[in-house]
């Protein structure tokens, strides 16, 4: 898909401005943000579930070659068959073949990121596969030609009108004039059109919630539905996961399962929460005769080691991005790729480049709510310090934007300095705001005073004053 | 080198570790035999009849319905009961269960159907093989004796629950499960937690997304 990242600040201008995009994002605060305090309140071990899954995942992360090595040994005992991926373009090369062994014309999809992220509809559409998203917002953003704007609602931007629309659109089978005021009418017309598509399809293509190393077992998570029939009803069933999904027990998967849904959703747990193990046993009467497991890197082993190990804990569960005070104004779209949010503001650097990205871990006030409801105690605004580090390494800001800073380096490394030129700086802006005490206008700064006042200074600076009310008391 | 081995060795170089360490090969393989159970919500850790209570307001609360029976022999004249409430036709898809098929049948007029479903049949019929009161959730296993596709295909899935395969959490069903099954998982677990639904659209949930409408529990004294 197309990266707008670099654009981000246009993007997001083009967001705020949009009435109806601002409409649907109003549903966030009701959708998610009540219902996961509601859950939460109710669990009085949630905390301490927070705490496990977190040492879960780091113990994983630090022994993951072994655990990557233990869950293939238990796939291919099961009779699956393990493929690995170090790019995008291996993961789509390897879910390609795997199609075309079996002459498959079309591909129904669960929900999965990493096939936004490898881009896996469009090179399939090009090699004459036809993939179906199953989901219903990835159905519906499958029709608009859009990518997902939230990772667990991808339609989250819509309206239901834009929806109605969308459908009257594209199913002319059905009759004009039929109903479709509500979202009830809406989703029982997907479920008839895709009813059929989950029939005849060849091969069914799904995500990972977790890779279990002790049985060779791959979970996904769902309210739908509709990842259990693309992964039951075609004759071979494709899991996309990366490295980093991998848990060592079912026991380490229940813990971190009872944090995912609360934090997504707000439910105890998700409609269905579904184990897969191996293809079709020899008296199984359903289920796909072959189990195929794309494990991708894509640039994740290099975040090991590295002030952002951290962020291979995330489970997806999007509460970071619910909580957040910019995506909830711009939605997911103006992040310009694949993962929005400040979970996005940290990953995506790393896989598409903090060159193209920078702009990601700059769009955050550092409020920290983030982190302060991550099931997985991510520190996310730290890591988004780090990668701005990065940038500045990298030279990457505009000119100005260093200049300014050097300036300000020069200064604040000379405390007297500092103090001398910023006593009179105080002192003289002290004076000229005395009347209103704030500033509408300053020079130079335009850009900030734009959309609010500069309160002028009291006179003095904090150390001056400091200094004096050390004096008073003495 | 493969692209596993590239892999791996990545990971490796990142972490600064190497694949013969045997204090972390031991540590590893210590964990994958120890089934830590780690933090177990204590709403789930009561008496059998709040264990009940808990399961039986859990699921209701996610749109499922339930019914307690005094025994198995009663299961037929309640799944009869059920599809007449709805309208449904008396006709039910199971798999071969062995309780479910030592029922009596023969009292009602239910038809029933054996097999995997194609996505014809409006109502299956399945025996979980457990259930966990702390979220409300019923835990089915795939096979011969309950179909995956009994679960997501009919609209209407009418589930059979002993009372006493409830447990309180998980970890007791990862217990039940080994012990049945040795260190190989059934091909499918299926964790389910009320009927299908979306809120994909505007944050609206909707009931009865691609899988099962209705979900009514029979549950066996």
């Amino acid at each position: 898909m197309e990266i707008t990242s670099p654009t981000f600040k246009a993007n997001a201008r083009a967001a705020l401005a949009d009435p109806q995009l601002q409409q649907a994002l109003g549903h966030i605060r009701t959708g998610f943000i009540e219902k996961r305090a509601a859950a939460v309140a109710e669990l009085p071990e949630f905390e301490r579930l927070r705490e496990q899954g977190r040492a879960i995942k780091n113990h994983t992360l630090e022994n993951l070659d072994l655990y990557l090595e233990a869950y293939e040994e238990k796939v291919l005992e099961e009779g699956g068959v393990v493929h690995w991926a170090e790019t995008a373009d291996d993961a789509r090369a390897i879910v390609l073949d795997i199609c075309r062994s079996v002459g498959a014309l079309s591909v129904t999809k669960g929900k999965t990121m990493i096939s936004e992220e490898i881009g896996l509809n469009e090179y399939l559409a090009e090699n004459g596969i036809a993939p179906v998203e199953t989901d219903l917002g990835e159905y519906i953003i499958q029709i608009r030609d859009e990518a997902p704007s939230h990772i667990i609602a991808p339609a989250v931007h819509l309206t239901r009108e834009q929806v109605e629309a969308d459908f009257r659109r594209l199913h002319t089978h059905l009759p004009p004039e039929r109903d479709l005021s509500d979202a009830g009418k809406l989703l029982g017309e997907a479920r008839q059109v895709l009813r059929q598509r989950f029939l005849e399809a060849d091969v069914g293509i799904t995500g990972a919630n977790f890779l279990v190393a002790e049985t060779g077992t791959s979970i996904i998570v769902t309210n739908e539905g509709n990842g259990d029939l693309t992964q039951t009803l075609p004759k071979v069933h494709i899991v996309l996961a990366s490295i980093e999904k991998v848990v060592p027990t079912l026991e380490d998967a229940s813990q971190i399962l009872r944090l995912l849904a609360r934090s997504a959703t707000g439910q105890d747990m998700s409609v269905y929460t579904t184990f897969s193990t191996g293809p079709r046993r020899r008296d199984d009467p359903d289920g796909p005769g072959e189990y195929h497991v794309v494990i991708l890197d894509n640039g994740r082993s290099g975040m090991l080691g590295t002030e952002f190990q951290d962020m291979l804990r995330c489970i997806r569960c999007a509460a970071c991005m619910n909580h957040c005070p910019v995506y909830q104004e711009i939605g997911g779209h103006a992040y310009g790729w694949v993962y929005p949010g400040p979970m996005g503001a940290v990953l995506t650097p790393q896989l598409i480049g903090i060159d193209k990205a920078a702009n990601l871990p700059n769009a955050s006030t550092f409020c920290g709510r983030c982190e302060a409801v991550c099931p997985m105690k991510i520190p996310l605004p730290n890591m988004m310090r780090h990668w701005r580090e990065r940038e500045f390494e990298r030279h990457l800001q505009p000119t100005t934007y260093r200049t300014g800073l050097g300036l300000w380096a020069f200064f604040a490394r000379r405390p007297r300095l500092y103090q001398f030129v910023t006593g009179i700086a105080m002192r003289i802006l002290g004076n000229m705001g005395a009347r209103k005490g704030r500033f509408r206008r300053l020079p130079f700064a335009s850009g900030w005073t734009k959309y609010r006042d500069m309160p002028a200074p009291a006179g003095a600076t904090f150390q001056e004053m400091w200094a004096a009310r050390k004096r008073n008391a003495a | 080198m493969s692209t596993r081995d590239a892999i791996l060795g990545k990971i490796r170089r990142s972490l600064g570790v190497h694949a013969e360490d045997s204090a972390r090969n031991a540590a590893v393989d210590g964990r994958l035999l120890q089934h830590a159970p780690g933090v177990i919500p204590a709403r789930g850790q009561v008496s059998p009849d709040a264990k009940l209570v808990l399961f039986t307001r859990l699921v209701e609360k996610t749109g499922a319905t339930t019914i307690r029976v005094p025994s198995t022999t009663a299961v037929p004249d309640a799944v009869a009961e059920y599809l007449r409430g709805r309208n449904l036709p008396a006709k039910v898809r199971m798999g071969d269960d062995a309780l479910l098929e030592a029922l009596p049948w023969q009292h009602t007029q239910i038809e029933r159907e054996k097999g995997p479903s194609d996505g014809h049949d409006p109502v299956g019929l399945s025996h979980a093989f457990g259930a966990v009161a702390e979220s409300g959730t019923l835990v089915l296993v795939s096979g011969n004796a309950n179909p995956t596709t009994l679960n997501f295909l009919p609209e209407t899935h009418i589930v059979v629950l002993l009372r006493d395969d409830l447990a309180g959490d998980y970890e007791m069903i990862w217990k039940k499960l080994r012990a049945e099954y040795g260190r190989a998982m059934p091909r499918t677990v299926n964790m389910i937690t009320g009927p299908s639904r979306s809120a994909d659209i505007e944050q609206t949930i909707v009931r009865g997304a691609h899988g099962p409408r209705n979900l009514h529990i029979i549950i066996v004294d």
